[in-house]
């Protein structure tokens, strides 16, 4: 018997005992949904938990999202910066202005994009209740490599596309046009506890992470 | 069929001596007992703070146990399910009944792919199948990249706890082993590192670095498996799981076959209970989920391996398999009094704790000294019931296991004990006689004490016994009442003593 049939007629065999056909679970499955408070209450919670781990949070308006990038990267002296091919064109063109811009597609391998100073992507969702912004590396957030070798993460997020709680998150991952693609989930810059419990920021994913909340001024 | 086969020990724990005795070791070791003394109160109050944010904690704990338990009651359809998604999106799937059988999975692919070398995220199965061994033996060098796991691995130790490993090793003893060790596996640490956390991770992650770029396979494990999706789930901190999830050509990741979850759905309750669980933070720094092969973007080649290695045997118990719920958070080891003062060594296996004293005796079955043990290690006090995010009743299991123990006749001398006292407790004149030689005992022992008695060398070893009465109360009644019916040697008939005795 093969391996396969073998572990599959143990597993069955050990619930033989299970009358309750599959799926039928009671309609119980909280999970977890806090209701959000408001628009601007899940907002200004997604803020402050975000800064909860040691990011730097900005909040601007939509238009003003541009500006403030290339500020980022200018007043941190990053002389690099990969964007992802799909990233807002008006970003990318003031970005040009204070940093040499490589594209996703001339960063061709891992040993390039570590030679890049910061990174600048959008995202899919944020959630306010954990301070987590989730990336699925669509065409304005780049393949996965891009938002993790390079020691800097600028990630700039509509307000729209905060979510006050993770069930609602994996909802709308779970749709069109996120569904079935990559999901990097981010908390925070990379972090260890490793040596007796003290907390450390910044270990292999990029040691700074700045996130812009665009179109919702507290 | 006949009942599913345990797991083999592994090869370390092969011999291994039984908890009491190997937690002696532990114990004397003061600055071990400092270390995790400092370590298990720190993320219990974390854990106890982002916890008590949450208001439905509860309710999310009862949904967290369903959807496991849904998955485990119809393991069967969701592992073809899992399977079948898996397919879909390109990862090619293998299954393994045994750690052998998963070790040589493993190095064929990185055989056939030409390597002498992977990385590795930090991960559970691999460790319990010890695959690293498996790697080495065929020329492999495994590279594990969690900050903890290198500290062990460049220690050459074990690792001690769950999820932080090299939880029993403090700051300095940290710097020289990197200063003393990491030049002979790769970049040097730094001529002028300090024992501050921070120089240490940046000595990790310069170390490590030139091993991302240039590793063509990585292996990791999963946290979860959801068979709706086919998506794998491998929650972190920092960051080395995305490089190894990302960078290399080829993953392979070994997961055992309880990681299944039915739907997408059910990642809700799962990904608020464990980071809360587990390192006591609202969500873990990095969470990646993949699902196989996505198009120009990571390892092109995706290899799943599903694991049996005795869950099947587990699961064959229907009180049992609540154990295959955990999701490896380690909240009960944070919480066991007797953890705290042993650490995650004395359990003689991966895993270590009041999971550990349930799973491995479960999973290997109760034939060696160690897993006969561990079922004791335990005061059964309950808080590890309180802090599991998924509602495994480890006090109840425990007991059952003892039970199980008890009628193999593990633990003679205490059966043998139990028999001699029921024999004793079932004749009121044979209690007489006992009481009576315990009672003189206890007037020609006066004030002495007494620390060793012959033949009770486990118990007497940790505490004094304490000194029979000189007088029973059964003697104290006679002596102060005059009732001949409890006279010692008298004949007693069971008449309530208030009857003979007057005044109650």
């Amino acid at each position: 018997m093969s391996a396969r049939d073998e572990i599959l007629a143990r597993v069955r065999a050990a619930t033989a005992d299970v009358t309750t056909p599959v799926g039928a679970r009671a309609n119980n499955r909280p999970t977890g949904h806090e209701v959000s408070p408001g628009r601007t209450r899940t907002l200004d919670l997604f803020a402050e938990n975000v800064a909860d781990y040691r990011a730097e949070v900005l909040r601007v308006p939509a238009g003003e999202v541009a500006a403030t990038v290339a500020e980022v990267l200018r007043a941190r002296g990053l002389g690099s910066v990969v964007v992802p091919t799909g990233l807002d064109t008006g970003w990318r063109t003031a970005l040009a202005e204070v940093s040499t811009v490589v594209t996703e597609g001339e960063a061709g391998s891992a040993a390039e994009l570590d030679r890049v100073d910061a990174v600048v992507t959008a995202c899919a969702v944020g959630i306010a209740r954990t301070g987590t912004i989730v990336l699925d590396h669509g065409p304005d957030q780049g393949r996965r490599e891009l938002s993790l070798v390079p020691d800097t993460h600028v990630c700039v997020i509509r307000a729209d596309q905060v979510v006050h709680d993770v069930p609602e998150a994996l909802t709308r991952l779970g749709a069109p046009p996120h569904r079935g693609r990559p999901l990097t989930w981010v908390s925070g810059p990379s972090a260890t506890s490793d040596i007796e419990l003290e907390r450390v920021e910044g270990v292999h994913g990029p040691r700074t992470l700045v996130v812009v909340i665009a179109g919702a001024i507290p | 069929m006949s009942a599913p086969p345990v797991q083999r020990t592994s090869p370390t724990f092969v011999g291994m001596p039984s908890f009491p005795e190997a937690a002696r070791e532990a114990l004397a070791n003061t600055q071990q007992r400092e270390n995790l003394h400092r370590a298990t109160s720190t993320i219990r109050a974390k854990r106890a703070a982002v916890v008590a944010e949450v208001p439905e904690w509860e309710a999310l704990r009862v949904a967290g146990a369903d959807a496991k338990d849904e998955a485990l009651t119809h393991l069967g359809d969701y592992l073809e399910k899992l399977e079948a998604s898996l397919t879909a999106n390109g990862a090619t799937v293998h299954w393994a009944r045994d750690a052998d059988e998963a070790n040589r999975i493993v190095v064929d692919i990185a055989r056939a792919k030409g390597v002498d070398e992977v990385v590795k995220v930090k991960s559970m199965a691999t460790q319990e199948i010890e695959l690293n061994e498996a790697l080495e033996a065929a020329g492999i060098a495994a590279w594990e990249t969690d900050l903890a796991e290198l500290i062990v691995q460049l220690f050459g130790d074990r690792p001690s706890h769950i999820l932080v490993p090299a939880i029993h090793r403090n700051r300095s003893e940290i710097r020289e082993v990197f200063v003393r060790e990491m030049g002979k596996v790769g970049r040097p640490a730094p001529d002028d590192l300090t024992d501050d956390p921070a120089r240490l991770a940046e000595a990790a992650r310069l170390h490590l670095r030139e091993k991302f770029l240039r590793a063509r396979v990585a292996v990791s494990g999963a946290n979860f498996a959801v068979a709706d999706t086919g998506t794998l789930v491998v929650v972190e901190s920092e960051g080395n799981g995305r490089m190894c999830l990302t960078l290399p050509e080829t993953l392979i990741s070994v997961v055992g076959i309880e990681k299944v979850l039915p739907t997408w759905d059910d990642l809700a309750p799962m990904l608020q209970l464990l980071p809360r669980s587990s390192t006591g933070e609202r969500m873990n720094p990095y969470t990646t989920m993949w699902s196989g092969v996505h198009d120009g973007d990571g390892p092109q080649e995706v290899h799943v391996v599903l694991l049996d290695n005795g869950r099947s045997h587990v699961l064959a118990d229907t009180m049992g398999r609540q154990a295959l719920r955990c999701i490896r958070c380690s909240a009960c080891l944070n919480v066991c009094p007797v953890y705290e003062r042993t650490g995650g060594h004395a359990y003689g296996s991966v895993y270590p704790g009041p999971i550990g004293a349930v799973l491995n005796p479960q999973l290997r079955g109760t034939a060696s000294e160690v897993d006969q043990s561990l079922p004791y290690a335990s005061s059964l006090c309950g808080a590890c019931f309180d802090a599991c995010p998924v509602r495994i009743n480890i006090p109840e299991l425990l007991v059952e296991l003892r039970g199980t123990v008890a009628e193999q006749g593990g633990h003679r001398a205490e059966s043998a004990a139990m028999k001699a006292a029921a024999w004793v407790l079932s004749d009121p004149r044979r209690l007489a006689l006992a009481q009576r030689g315990a009672t003189t005992a206890g007037r020609l022992l006066g004030d002495r004490t007494v620390r060793r008695v012959p033949g009770l060398g486990a118990w007497t070893d940790a505490r004094d016994v304490p000194n029979p009465p000189k007088e029973t109360f059964r003697q104290w009644w006679a002596r102060e009442r005059g009732d001949a019916a409890t006279q010692v040697g008298g004949r007693h008939t069971g008449d309530r003593p208030d009857r003979a005795g007057g005044e109650p």
